[in-house]
């Protein structure tokens, strides 16, 4: 199976939708003539032209209300906002029209559409550049989320989401771009709502999503080294959220590390490690840990930004609280 | 280089200790001199002091855990240093010291309405009345316990109670691993009308109590000496000092310092026994049972003889309060040469104690109380009287020396100029 980045995986997924269906177009700052910020759309515009690579204005109110409304004319936009950060320009065309137009409609117009780009925290980029903005998205019902964290789930998610009726979020990570991975030569899509096992274990489940997931399997191999047994969960989606993988993690470990690189207050972890302990009460040995980002903006001392998000040790040091080590 | 830090002898007759909680955290730096934790030994909570000087690299033993004089507990070295080598030492030596989880006796819970055990000890004040039949449920939710929701379910199904498990987690939370050793079904549900009976876990310092006070009796042959004495004229002097005072001079110090006189008369009394000798000690130091929540302590007054009833009470008044705080330290309370003990204010007429080891003799006083008394000419007078009992060690005392002490005793309180004569 060949190796490629999370870039190319993103890439190959709009490349393979776009010749797929002829309404899937692309819009968004420096997508189409610059190849896109992060060089996400590479040869987009010189395959489908103009009309389907659209570079807009820096105007996130303005051209992410335009993906809602050619969806609703018919099309299939993929938005691209060039970091999620940017995206709070355009909240309201979000909230109040994506999320709710299928449901105020009583079903008759649907908004397939795509919002995507790079989320939380990347290097030196300063507190307003650097937040982890899932909650904000999750939070809302009529919003579909999901939140790769390898090139197979990245390419595989992105096709489920075109194809998808409904506006969906994308949450990718600006580091994440450079990271590889197998990903098959032949068509595949991965399904909305179920979660997968990166690493099975007895002792200990650590739930997380997205780019944090690879710094959680790090931790399962510290624990490893002590003789710590960890079943690592990736959620992949947000929602619809795969309880069921989770539960049926925590029944069998009787202990759960929930991490979400976004601040702890009203966030996707908090949210989750809540089901946990409802839904797994009687087979909890321990409290749920929350391993969050830290609930401050984002220092740009690089050494306080590299403390202000989990790692190994706040990772492999809550698992140890949780086992009583 | 890394080193243990071994749990150390913080009482004379420690064996034994627990943690009650760190006061340093894995990555701190400590110096030699340093209170890293706080040990609860068989008589007071101690501060532990470091002595190595580095980084605390790593907590062995975790707060609750319980451990051997000698014993690791915990690791200090320098930031970053391997200590792998010296970690699979102490594991493979607590591997081979084949560790039994405490987990309480089992019997006892089917024993019915739990009363007060029998006084096993120098009654030193009313012992915590212990609650009360649990309703049969209280197994499943027991009020008071602490575990996690995993444990409380694997105790309904295994049926094990909860309260005869002792829990390892933070604050003594049982936990599922605490269940794994604890014996199932240790306690079916309770019969009717017996409604279960409540399991307390033996502390280190009611294990001192016991084993110390066991002994005493096995081995010293007991016998008892009883007199009334009228303390009429040590009520009165008693107000009158306590008229003129700033501060209430309290009856037990009146106590002490007629004993160390009389002691001083009787130096047999200030005695122990050491098998091949018998050594009279040169300086009278009184010990007075103290009652705490959780046993007894007996704080000591160094060299009565040489001190004022004013200086003895003032320095009785400073233990007394650190002993019901815990916070005695063991200069404070051990090498006594002669113990009292005063369960009048409980409205106890007269008791019988235990030796306090390696004592020759303990006075145990009754209450005050008026009664009727028959005097010269069959007169007969309302009097307070005072019964005092002193229990003797036949190895060292023979009857007639006790009684002589006694007498002393009995003169000093009912005429207290026989104190300078």
């Amino acid at each position: 199976m060949p190796e490629i980045t999370y870039r190319e995986a993103v890439r190959q997924a709009m490349d393979e939708e776009m010749a797929r269906d002829g309404n899937v177009v692309l819009l968004g700052e420096e997508v189409a003539q610059y190849d896109g910020a992060y060089k996400v759309s590479q040869g987009l515009l010189a395959k489908y032209g103009p009309e389907r690579v659209i570079d807009t204005p820096i105007s996130e109110e303005g051209f992410t209300g335009i993906g809602i409304g050619a969806a609703v004319a018919g099309l299939r936009p993929i938005v691209e906002w060039m970091t999620f950060n940017f995206s709070l320009m355009a909240i309201d065309q979000i909230y109040n029209n994506a999320a709710k137009t299928r449901y105020m409609s009583g079903g008759q117009i649907s908004i397939p559409v795509v919002f995507r780009g790079p989320n939380g925290p990347a290097e030196y980029l300063g507190s307003q550049h650097s937040q982890a903005l899932q909650a904000i998205y999750t939070h809302v019902p009529g919003l579909k989320v999901v939140a790769p964290s390898t090139p197979y789930d990245a390419k595989g998610l992105l096709k489920t989401a075109i194809r998808d009726d409904n506006p969906v979020i994308v949450l990718e990570g600006e580091l994440m771009y450079a990271w590889k991975g197998e990903v098959p030569d032949e068509e595949y899509t991965v399904p909305f709502g179920q979660g997968t096992i990166r690493r099975g274990g007895g002792d200990i489940t650590l739930v997380g999503f997205s780019k944090p997931m690879r710094t959680i399997v790090q931790a399962a191999e510290a624990l490893a080294r002590d003789g710590i047994d960890a079943e690592v969960l990736d959620l992949r989606s947000l929602r619809p959220l795969d309880e069921e993988l989770v539960y049926g993690s925590v029944r069998k470990t009787n202990r759960c590390i929930v991490v979400d690189e976004a601040w702890p207050a009203a966030s996707v972890g908090s949210y989750i490690a809540w089901l946990v302990s409802r839904n797994c009460f009687d087979h909890l040995d321990a409290p749920v840990e929350l391993v969050s980002g830290e609930d401050v903006p984002m220092p740009y001392n690089h050494q306080l930004e590299l403390a202000a998000q989990p790692s190994v040790d706040t990772i492999a040091g809550a698992a140890r609280r949780a086992l009583y080590k | 280089m890394a080193e243990k830090l071994v749990m150390l002898a913080l009482s004379p007759t420690m064996e034994t200790g627990t943690i009650a909680k760190w006061t340093k955290n894995e990555g701190d730096t400590v110096a030699s001199g340093d209170v890293v934790c706080e040990v609860e030994t068989d008589k007071a909570t101690m501060e532990y002091e470091s002595t190595a000087d580095g980084t605390l690299l790593k907590v062995i033993v975790g707060s609750g855990g319980q451990v051997k004089v000698g014993d690791p507990i915990a690791i200090v070295g320098e930031e970053g240093e391997d200590i792998s080598q010296l970690l699979s030492q102490v594991a493979s030596a607590s591997a081979a010291a084949s560790p039994k989880p405490a987990s309480a006796p089992s019997e006892d819970s089917a024993a019915g309405p739990a009363t007060n055990p029998p006084p096993e000890s120098i009654p030193a004040g009313p012992s915590a009345q212990r609650p009360a039949p649990q309703a049969p449920e209280a197994s499943a939710a027991p009020g008071g316990v602490l575990a996690s929701p995993l444990a409380r379910r694997l105790a309904r199904e295994k049926g094990i109670d909860l309260r005869s498990v002792r829990g390892s987690g933070p604050g003594g939370r049982i936990v599922k691993r605490d269940l794994e050793t604890a014996p199932a079904g240790v306690s079916p549900v309770p019969a009717a009308g017996r409604g279960g009976g409540h399991i307390i876990p033996v502390s280190e310092k009611r294990k001192a109590i016991a084993a110390r006070l066991t002994g005493s009796f096995q081995f010293a042959p007991h016998y008892y000496l009883k007199t009334a004495v009228d303390a009429g004229t040590l009520l009165e002097e008693r107000r009158r000092v306590n008229a003129a005072a700033s501060e209430k001079v309290g009856l037990n110090a009146f106590l002490m310092k007629f004993v160390a006189e009389a002691l001083k008369r009787h130096p047999m009394v200030n005695a122990s026994w050491r098998g091949e000798s018998i050594v009279q000690h040169a300086r009278i130091d009184i010990a007075l049972a103290v009652a705490q929540p959780d046993g007894l302590i007996t704080p000591v007054v160094r060299d009565c003889a040489s001190k004022g009833i004013v200086q003895i009470d003032g320095e009785l008044k400073v233990l007394v309060e650190r002993a019901r705080t815990n916070k005695l330290t063991p200069e404070e309370y051990s090498g006594s040469t002669f113990t009292i003990s005063n369960l009048g204010t409980f409205g106890v007429r007269e008791f019988t104690a235990i030796i306090n080891p390696p004592e020759s003799a303990i006075l145990a006083v009754g209450e005050i109380s008026k009664q009727a008394v028959v005097e010269e000419g069959d007169r007969i007078s309302i009097r307070p009287l005072m019964t005092l009992t002193l229990s003797c060690d036949h190895r060292i005392l023979d009857g007639a020396v006790s009684a002589a002490f006694m007498q002393t005793v009995k003169s000093m309180i009912e005429d207290p100029i026989n104190l300078v004569l």
